[in-house]
């Protein structure tokens, strides 16, 4: 609990200068309103009046955090959670990409893993082309995926999750690489006095001693089918999702939509980052290992 | 200790080939060990004493030369599951406790559930280490570790035990301790065992046969019958024969111009 004060103190300092910022960037917009209706504002109307604004260039926490309760708690307690106003509804639409994707990226990064780790033709070949595959930007990439694969008649969730899958299966090579290959020459050899196949030697010590390097990679990959998700609805005019809320917002100079739509997409991410370092503890306490 | 062989090198050659030239790990080795006997092998770093072990064990291939064990080549004896190997570190697998790292020999080799368990009580006994079969590696002592890791060698009843320098991360006390030890469970145990060191007291102290190695190239410059008594208390490190036999080892490795 020794870390609850620096953590309360970083949130506060953040919390006032963001009320000091959002005075500082609203207030042009005060003054103008004000000069046009010919009023004198005293300072603590000013600060109210830029704390209140329906369009704020920057809006204050507490807006964004009405309508993040407005779009999510509100609409659960008037029964239409999956109502297209509900940030719920959205964040499910979301959701469900990130985690299809994120079950592919895992999938896709553990299979090239092992096949990188036992073929070294696979280890000369695909590693390089990972890493290229990284370098570029998803945003040019995304629509290009969308629109290829609606071409072939695939609509809907998948070329989503593909998009997101293509951000997260490189953390999962990366980490599972790493992993396989972590067990000593005499943890190997101990097994070959065994006379031993090869199966034994990928489950009974490559696989167990990678677990700790695969959950470090499970974080960042999630992280980033999360936000491969978000980016795979921006150039591609969706209408659902919280990418499509953020694009919307930004249409129609709704800040307070955009700025509660990254508030969930950050608190999914971090329940989702959150999810696996749970299960990672679980996993390793059992097996033995010290966190 | 019967008259049968066990293990036999004869003229054997490991020549490592390496970026800076061929490396001479072993050349013209002959040596035959037989069943029951415990033989250390000692020598300075890069005598080849390790790489030898590693030779009967499978591990390296040579490049000269002939060995059998157990009247078969290293690889059938490896099939056939006639040695057990203990490293210089524990090398326990951390996520298994020790009942699961004494196990894992056993599962790999097809042992039926109520055969692994005896094994592993057996085992465990056998190296004093009853009641901490449910603690993971980490909870344990370097010298509990590396007794786990002799009952892992221990397990399926090989009738060949290899150490390399299995006690040479411990402590000189816990190392004195695990010496008796050792002798005790080679007593009871009637195993074959091939010992490498880098204390000529340890050596002498748990051999019946002691080989001196020296390096550059790797080969045998000494190898001398232990005339001390199969039964060993300590304090046996005090007497005259003892002195003289750890005389003659430290003269055997002047010779060969390990301490260059």
């Amino acid at each position: 609990m020794k870390s609850v004060f620096p953590v309360l103190t970083v949130i506060a300092a953040i919390i006032v200068i963001w009320y000091g910022a959002a005075v500082n960037m609203n207030q042009q917009w005060a003054k103008d309103q004000a000069a046009r209706a010919d009023i004198e504002l005293s300072f603590k109307e000013l600060v109210a009046d830029t704390w209140s604004q329906t369009r704020p260039v920057l809006p204050a926490p507490h807006q964004v955090m009405v309508e993040l309760w407005n779009t999510t708690g509100a609409k659960v307690l008037q029964g239409k959670a999956m109502s297209k106003r509900s940030l719920i509804f959205h964040g499910w639409i979301t959701l469900s990409a990130t985690l299809l994707g994120f079950a592919i990226g895992t999938g896709a990064g553990i299979l090239l893993a092992v096949g990188i780790v036992h073929n070294k033709a696979m280890d000369m070949s695909v590693m390089p082309w990972a890493i290229a595959s990284q370098t570029i930007p998803i945003l040019a990439i995304a629509p290009m995926i969308i629109v290829v694969l609606n071409s072939l008649g695939i609509q809907g969730l998948l070329p989503k999750a593909i998009i997101s899958a293509y951000l997260s299966f490189f953390p999962v090579v990366v980490g599972m690489v790493k992993g396989l290959r972590s067990p000593s020459a005499d943890q190997i050899d101990l097994l070959r006095t065994y006379f031993t196949s090869g199966n034994n030697m990928f489950w009974k010590l490559r696989l167990p001693a990678s677990m700790p390097y695969l959950f470090t990679s499970l974080k960042v990959g999630m992280a980033a089918s999360l936000v491969g998700a978000i980016v795979a609805e921006l150039p591609t005019g969706a209408i659902r999702g919280l990418g499509a809320r953020m694009l919307t917002g930004s249409y129609y100079g709704q800040t307070i939509q955009i700025w509660s739509a990254l508030f969930a997409a950050a608190i999914l991410a971090a329940t989702l980052v959150g999810i696996i370092g749970i299960i990672q503890r679980i996993m390793l306490k059992r097996m033995g290992m010290q966190s | 200790m019967s008259n049968q062989v066990c293990i036999e090198a004869k003229n054997l050659d490991l020549t490592f080939e390496t970026n800076d030239g061929p490396v001479h790990a072993l050349k013209g080795v002959d040596l035959t060990i037989k069943k029951g006997e415990f033989v250390s092998f000692i020598g300075p770093s890069g005598c080849g004493k390790t790489t030898f072990l590693r030779v009967m064990a499978a591990l390296e291939k040579p490049t000269g030369g002939t060995i059998t064990v157990n009247g078969m080549t290293p690889e059938e004896a490896r099939q056939k599951r006639a040695y057990g190997y203990v490293f210089q570190a524990a090398g326990l697998y951390p996520w298994r406790t020790i009942r699961g790292n004494i196990k894992l020999p056993l599962e790999i080799m097809g042992y039926s559930k109520p055969d692994q368990e005896a094994a592993v009580e057996r085992v465990l006994e056998l190296v004093d280490l009853k009641g901490f079969g449910k603690k993971f590696p980490w909870q344990l002592s370097g010298g509990m570790q590396q007794r786990a890791s002799i009952a892992r060698a221990l397990a399926f009843d090989a009738d060949i035990l290899l150490m390399d320098e299995p006690f040479g991360a411990l402590d000189e006390i816990v190392r004195d301790h695990l010496n008796e030890q050792l002798l005790e469970l080679w007593k009871n145990t009637n195993k074959t065992i091939g010992f490498v060191t880098h204390s000529i007291p340890e050596a002498v102290y748990l051999s019946t046969k002691i080989v001196v190695m020296s390096p550059r190239p790797g080969r045998i410059s000494d190898v001398i019958e232990s005339p001390l008594p199969r039964e060993r208390p300590l304090d046996i490190r005090d007497t005259p024969e003892f002195l003289e036999v750890a005389h003659r080892v430290r003269e055997g490795l002047r010779a060969g111009h390990a301490y260059d």
